[in-house]
């Protein structure tokens, strides 16, 4: 068979696996979306119980990070995680995942190299430019403040 | 309808972000930095706050919601105590998360065996 370049590109695209971008979007949405709007509930159901805003927002955290730590151990969430992609990596249990499989994988390792080091794998980076941006709008902050 | 308005804006979020990592390859541990950092960002410029009075949970349970929190500490702390709470507020905002991460994720290792990647 007699194929220049294009005639193979062409070939091969029309053969190629659908990029399934759609498809994972669409998953992403309604994953990412049930999450939220169950933590939406949780952070009501505290601050009905007489939480303040911030506790009830930091419960409703802890909460859910509690609940994808035990489905990360018992190896459920990376199963789910799968197919929802950006729906459950996002939200604050994405966050907890990482933190949870970083220290269950790194456990042979030992308590202080393995499971004390390598939790923050995932977690360091989120809080050093986390905290850091913090701080930097801080400085602004206070400068803009103090001088108006 | 403010659990529709949740589900939306936070399905949303995560659409943006599978998005990138469909169209970028970009990892999901710089997904997770881009969204704590973004959520800083748009709680300094004053953009998430109002987001969060509108979508609840949609804008607080993804990562960004993180980030606002830390922002919004920084800025309470300044407001309270002045120049220190450059160094406490964020920290402190965040302080139940990291711990509730840090310390059901140390436990985790303890009580689960790691299994093969598949």
């Amino acid at each position: 068979m007699n194929t220049d370049g294009k005639t193979y590109k062409k070939f091969a695209q029309a053969r190629a696996r659908k990029s399934p971008v759609l498809k994972n979007c669409a998953a992403a949405f309604a994953s990412g979306g049930a999450i939220c709007a169950a933590g939406h509930g949780l952070r009501t159901l505290f601050s009905s119980v007489g939480f303040s805003d911030a506790d009830a927002g930091m419960l409703t955290s802890s909460t859910l990070i509690l609940i994808a730590v035990l489905l990360t151990g018992i190896g459920v969430f990376d199963t789910v995680a799968k197919h929802t992609g950006a729906g459950t990596l996002v939200p604050i249990t994405g966050f907890a995942n990482a933190v949870a499989s970083s220290a269950i994988d790194s456990r042979t390792e030992g308590l202080v190299p393995g499971v004390g080091a390598k939790i923050f794998t995932v977690a360091g980076p989120v809080l050093v430019w986390g905290i850091s941006a913090g701080a930097v709008y801080g400085v602004i902050y206070y400068f803009v403040t103090a001088l108006r | 309808m403010e659990y529709l308005r949740a589900f939306i804006v936070g399905g949303a979020l995560c659409v943006l972000a599978q998005i990138l990592i469909d169209k970028t390859r970009m990892s999901p541990g710089r997904i997770l930095v881009l969204y704590v950092t973004a959520g800083v960002v748009l709680g300094a410029v004053g953009l998430y706050g109002p987001l969060v009075d509108f979508a609840g949970g949609g804008a607080t349970v993804p990562l960004t919601g993180f980030g606002y929190l830390i922002s919004k500490g920084v800025k309470d702390a300044i407001d309270a105590e002045g120049a220190v709470g450059i160094l406490k507020g964020g920290v402190t905002a965040a302080a139940g998360g990291i711990t509730a991460a840090l310390f059901f994720g140390a436990a985790a290792s303890l009580f689960f065996k790691s299994r093969p990647k598949r």
